[in-house]
């Protein structure tokens, strides 16, 4: 679950971070009321799930009100790589010294959590990494060991903070440390982190991503689900419990297994098809699972086939196959579907399916004549 | 011959008193696995069709000499089921559970290297292990698998291990074994883990893998059989169309920054000297061929 900045400043205050004071704004109105409760000068930030907003003029300061309202204005409804904003946070402008860099994710080849401290903060990472690898400072943390305040001291130095920034950081990281462990985050990471101009480091960006594996120890992340990006489609897919991403394309998938949902979407793509999703029924491929799935499919617009790829496992061939049926029932499809069964008891399956067959409800014998069959289908040439 | 769990393997199923431990416990037991106990502290005394249950593994393995463990604990209780296997003195720990925090998984790796480095633990969010007409240990359909080799196969998505098997049954090729080790971030066992296990097993002529997008696994999986592996290999890469940025159901299967993507999985183990199939069948396909030439 990704954060927006200002949930972000909050569950690191929650830490004992030091953050900005400031408040969030849905409208130019709020934010001028913000602002003026607030006092100038401010920061007026666009609130998207995607990096480089202060390129695409999402982050501006603002010296007085007029200021405030001007920016708000032109940046709420911005589009910013496909993210259009939606949420101001205007919080108290600082005097910045001095930036740095710091965050800690999981290397998942270490298999161990990998902190990153950098002097040089500020800009792009990524492009620090590429040109200057040696100004990012890196360590490697045991989980089972955890990081004491040796570690932070010795790491801030071979980061080649400047002497007063020292303290204030290891202070900071320990916090960061902690809010990433206790908080079950994938990534915690601030850019830029601070020196202010009489003399305190200070969190002025906060990218949080959570672990929404974790939500059963942390009853308050359910909120966060509330404000993930997600088009209407996923949405609505989220509501019914699937595993749902949506793509750009007019073939709708239906797999059970992430895996093998992946690989449809590949086959779907390699025979000149393009896929409209993923999704992935997972293992029991019911009728109540197949309705909810075949729903969702069926309200994309965009959809002009269906191609369902089911190997059954545990679950038999027959019960897969009355489950598709039970579906149909109960939906009105406005796209052909093909369908793919194989594995435990198929033919039993498909001898199930045979009466129901169609032009519009077809049975192919592999993966990959499906998909062809379902490409067909989406561009409207016989087969 | 397989690797990692055999027909003399006794397994202590940790959930065995619960819906999904009881249905493939029993499952795998139908099967032919030496499934010798299931723990439960409450229900400890008591039995799950004949199988006993014991308050914990280490009574459970004192009892009954097991040296394996299942584990169908929902996810906030597995990080201590983890932890109670491996003191309760098993070697082999299958943990089958999806949705286990990434922090706990990081946890209990450590933790099982520092203190327990004897331990191999598969999974989590995995189907588990079947060494055909042996032992299965998990959740995947023992039927779709033909025993007696000679290939090995281990994947990373669970559907698509199922998928690998019942091809090359349908083709008259049996498996040794055959590991799904799973999509998250910290899993047990490895691919390489896997790799140097059928290397070193003599009835494993050829290995068959699967991997998908996200992570470095593949790309160290490829140099690991530049320098170690003697025996032919095939493999898939799912994802190769998934667009950056976006995660497709495994907590493991997320493109970012360019890295992790199958292209560069699949050109790595290309360069490897491994066949590299553009979907499942076509890597199916090549393994038949393999096995033609073996």
């Amino acid at each position: 679950m990704d954060l927006f900045e200002y949930q972000g400043k909050e569950f690191f205050a929650e830490y004992g971070m030091p953050v900005s004071p400031g408040g969030l704004a849905l409208s130019v109105e709020e934010a001028v009321s913000v602002a003026e409760n607030l006092g100038c000068p401010v920061m007026v930030k666009a609130q998207v799930h995607t990096g480089g907003r202060g390129k695409a003029g999402g982050v501006k300061f603002a010296a007085d009100i007029n200021d405030v309202a001007e920016h708000a204005e032109k940046i709420l409804g911005l589009d910013i790589n496909g993210h259009v904003v939606e949420r101001l946070w205007i919080e108290k402008a600082s005097d910045i010294a001095d930036e740095y860099y710091v965050s800690f994710t999981l290397d998942r080849s270490a298999k161990k959590h990998l902190g990153m401290l950098s002097a040089e903060g500020g800009v792009e990472i990524e492009k620090v990494a590429e040109e200057n690898p040696d100004a990012i400072a890196r360590i490697w943390v045991d989980p089972v060991e955890g990081l004491s305040e040796g570690n932070c001291r010795n790491w801030v130095k071979e980061a080649a903070l400047p002497e007063q920034a020292i303290e204030g950081t290891v202070e900071i990281l320990l916090k960061l440390y902690k809010a990433y462990v206790d908080g079950d985050a994938d990534l915690v990471e601030i850019n830029p982190l601070i020196l202010t101009e009489d003399g305190r480091v200070h969190v002025l960006d906060a990218k949080v991503t959570l672990d929404g594996n974790s939500v059963f120890r942390h009853e308050t992340y359910k909120e966060f689900d509330e404000t993930q990006t997600r088009d209407e489609r996923e949405k609505a897919a989220h509501s019914k419990g699937l595993q749902y991403v949506g793509l750009e394309g007019e073939v709708g998938v239906i797999a059970n297994g992430a895996g093998l949902a992946m690989s449809t979407v590949d086959v779907v793509n390699q025979v000149g098809g393009r896929p409209a999703n993923f999704l992935d029924i997972g293992g029991g491929a019911n009728a109540d699972v197949m309705t909810a799935a075949l729903e969702v499919i069926n309200n994309d617009p965009d959809v002009k086939s269906i191609f369902i790829n089911i190997f059954g496992g545990i679950t038999r061939g027959e019960e897969i196959a009355n489950g598709i049926i039970d579906a149909l029932d109960r939906v009105e499809m406005r796209s052909p579907i093909v369908i793919r069964l194989d594995g435990t008891n198929a033919d039993e399956g498909r001898e199930i399916l045979e009466p129901h067959l169609s032009q519009a409800l077809q049975l192919a014998p592999t993966m990959l004549t499906g998909a062809e069959q379902a490409v067909a289908l989406a561009k409207g040439t016989k087969n | 011959m397989s690797i990692f769990v055999n027909a003399e393997t006794k397994v202590i199923y940790q959930g065995l008193t619960g819906s999904q431990g009881r249905y493939y416990g029993l499952l795998n037991r139908d099967y032919g696995t030496k499934v010798v106990a299931g723990t439960n502290p409450k229900k400890a005394g008591t039995d799950v069709e004949g199988i006993p249950i014991f308050a914990s593994v280490a009574e459970a393995v004192e009892e009954t000499g097991a040296t394996a463990s299942c584990i169908f604990i929902p996810a906030p209780g597995v990080r201590s089921a983890v932890l109670e296997a491996a003191q309760g003195g098993v070697d082999f720990i299958v943990a089958i559970t999806e949705g286990v925090p990434a922090h706990d998984e990081a946890l209990f790796y450590n933790q099982l290297r520092k203190d327990f480095p004897n331990v191999q633990l598969l999974g989590p969010n995995c189907p588990g292990i079947i060494s055909p007409g042996e032992c299965n240990i998990g959740i995947t359909a023992g039927h779709i698998a033909l025993p007696g080799g000679p290939v090995g196969i281990v994947s990373r998505s669970g559907t698509l291990t199922y998928q690998a098997l019942y091809e090359l049954k349908e083709k008259g090729i049996g498996c040794t074994t055959c590991v799904g080790i799973g999509g998250d971030p910290v899993p047990g066992t490895s691919f390489i883990d896997c790799l140097a296990a059928f290397e070193a097993d003599p009835d494993t002529k050829a290995v068959m893998m699967i991997g998908e997008i996200g992570g470095s696994a593949e790309e160290e999986a490829a140099e690991f059989i530049s320098n170690n592996m003697t025996k032919p290999i095939s493999a898939y890469v799912a994802g190769v169309t998934a667009p950056a940025g976006k995660k497709m159901g495994h907590a493991g299967a997320i493109v970012s920054g360019g890295r992790g993507t199958a292209q560069a999985k699949m050109e790595a183990l290309e360069a490897a000297g491994v066949r590299v199939g553009n979907n499942p069948t076509e890597a199916g396909e090549l393994m038949a061929e393999i096995v033609s030439q073996l």
